[in-house]
């Protein structure tokens, strides 16, 4: 799988409160949500962000909240992956779970700058920052996250193995 | 392999002897809970996967506690979603207006949280039962609806770091202060995927509820969870509150820990945090002149029977500022009462306070004591993220219910060592 597009630059631990606020909560659209996903921080991010771009964040991305609409509300925005340096650790379950890619990058979190070109090679497990010519290595991901990964999404895990345990 | 609480507690409910740091598990689970905002999303990825019933319909837990007694029609809607699902499949542990109140105060409250437990909420502030020594940890709607149907959950074994808690806290300092004490020091990603197991004989010096506020903060230094040893005081708590048998997991004397942190709480001042981070603390003699607006007092934070004690003895015959309006929420229908018959409802209307029902209202910017351009507010909560009570441009300094109390009395950020 391939991607590209934008990238979106914001700092240290960007919080679920930010991502998509508590006021929105009463909705679980995710095209409800995606209107007002990071407008605490950047008003414009909605109108701004076209498919494929990437959000770049530093160190403990989604912190705060267990919300899970934060992830949904990056993925309805059109968002392909999240970059960060690392990730908090609640916000990293929801987005295997839900099928949002993210990866853990110490050199594209620090390099990738606001407005970069970025294209994403899942297969490869590459970053290319077409802006700046330069390339970022994807780590695997342990075997137990790539398990959910190919059964897009934890659901489909879940569902497919109490199938098999049905006998189904 | 020598472990510590927490590697224990899941390892046997992984059905294996040992675990160890970074490992992938799959542990059963004795509690799963889900709140008005959490479980609709919950209940949809579980109606996906096509199993008629639950796992187990006594180890589900709903509370709507979020939004309630419902804010608009979109909340009313939500709670009605989730309302419908528990009397569907029987839910026995769901709690409606009436004998509800915060989750982290209910679920203890009522005996459903023992020690040795693994729990998982759609909420981040699930750490809190670690006060009773269970592991407990916050997901997503997600995972919550994955284990309405397994009953089991997925987990990274985490590595931990020891808190040692030496000496006694001075008179107004109380959980919050250490926790807000302890983030300040390591930051909000400083125990990130780690285990805070709190040591030593200073805990033997906090109340049940300062250890609940303790736990319920893990989360703000980015930990998966916090955990207390199991003592006298645990044990007279759960024997007042659950019929559940339950088993004390104690750690080995060689459990490896990622780092070890000694805390001196009789050293800990009144802490307060600054916008826009928990970690950006400040000691109550280096706040200076913060003007505010609101006081919240309560949340699954603060809301227990002992932080309406603390805050009715700072409020007791005094006067709140005619411009703080003071908003006091105890967190369950049970410490209401507790709070009625004490007395100490009384000393917060006559000191000019409002008192409301049970809510997480305030705390998320939801309902009932939203910030308006501007504004400050001291508030007994756990987050102060840009607009976490309100407008963008608000503000939240976190403090504990005695420096919130002192606050709403002089107008501003105060020390209850001035005012008593």
């Amino acid at each position: 799988m391939k991607t590209k597009g934008k990238a979106f630059k914001y700092g240290d631990n960007i919080d679920t409160d930010v991502i998509i606020p508590a006021r929105y909560l009463m909705s679980f659209d995710p095209q409800e949500l995606k209107k007002h996903c990071m407008e605490d921080i950047d008003k414009d991010f909605a109108k701004k962000v076209k498919p494929g771009d990437v959000i770049v964040g530093r160190k403990n991305f989604g912190c705060g909240s267990s919300r899970e609409h934060a992830p949904i509300a990056i993925k309805a925005s059109g968002v392909s992956c999240v970059i960060a340096e690392s990730f908090a650790r609640i916000f990293y379950r929801n987005s295997f779970n839900i099928g949002l890619p993210i990866v853990e990058s110490k050199e594209a979190s620090e390099r990738i700058d606001a407005g970069d070109e970025i294209e994403i090679d899942f297969s490869e497990g590459e970053i290319k920052n077409i802006t700046k010519d330069e390339v970022y290595r994807i780590e695997a991901y342990p075997e137990f996250i790539q398990n959910i990964i190919s059964n897009n999404g934890l659901i489909n895990y879940v569902a497919e193995r109490i199938g098999k345990e049905n006998g189904l | 392999m020598a472990m510590t609480m927490t590697q224990k507690i899941l390892a046997e409910h992984a059905g294996l002897t040992e675990v160890y740091p970074g490992q992938f598990i799959e542990a059963r689970l004795d509690m799963v809970l889900g709140n008005d905002i959490t479980a609709p999303v919950a209940i949809k990825e579980f109606e996906k996967i096509g199993v008629k019933d639950v796992f187990d319909k006594t180890k589900i837990a709903l509370v709507p506690d979020h939004f309630t007694p419902n804010k608009d029609i979109k909340s009313a809607q939500q709670c009605k979603a989730m309302r419908e699902f528990a009397w569907e499949k029987e839910i026995e542990n769901y709690f409606e207006i009436g004998e509800m109140g915060i989750e982290h105060a209910l679920l203890p409250e009522k005996g459903l949280v023992v020690p040795g437990d693994v729990v998982i909420g759609a909420d981040s502030h699930t750490c809190t039962y670690g006060a009773l020594g269970a592991f407990s940890t916050g997901v997503g709607s997600t995972d919550m609806g994955a284990a309405m149907a397994l009953g089991k959950c997925w987990f990274k074994v985490p590595e931990a770091i020891e808190f040692e808690l030496i000496g006694k806290p001075t008179k107004w300092v109380s959980g919050k202060d250490i926790i807000l004490h302890i983030i300040g020091k390591i930051g909000v990603d400083g125990a990130r995927y780690k285990s805070m197991e709190f040591t030593g004989d200073g805990v033997a010096n906090l109340s049940m509820d300062d250890r609940f506020t303790i736990a319920n903060m893990a989360i703000e230094a980015g930990a998966k969870n916090g955990i207390f040893e199991v003592d006298d005081k645990t044990l007279e708590y759960v024997k007042e509150h659950s019929k559940r048998d339950f088993k004390i997991y104690k750690r080995d004397p060689d459990a490896e820990y990622s780092e070890k942190i000694t805390i001196d709480l009789s050293t800990i001042r009144p802490t307060v945090s600054f916008p826009h981070s928990p970690d950006n603390t400040r000691t109550i003699d280096e706040v200076g002149d913060i003007e505010i607006d609101q006081v919240v007092i309560g949340s699954c934070t603060n809301g227990r029977i002992d932080d309406l004690r603390i805050a009715a003895k700072v409020l007791k015959g005094k006067k709140i500022n005619r411009r703080v309006r003071t908003i006091i929420f105890p967190a369950t229908q049970n410490i209401y009462l507790k709070a009625m018959e004490e007395g100490l409802l009384k000393i917060f209307i006559e000191a000019g306070a409002v008192v409301s029902t049970p809510t997480c209202g305030p705390c998320l910017g939801g309902h009932m004591g939203i910030l308006a351009e501007g504004e400050r507010a001291v508030a007994t909560t756990n987050r102060n993220f840009v607009g976490r009570m309100g407008h963008q441009s608000s503000e939240v300094y976190l403090a504990s219910p005695a420096v919130a109390a002192a606050s709403a009395v002089m107008g501003k950020i105060a020390n209850p060592e001035d005012l008593i």
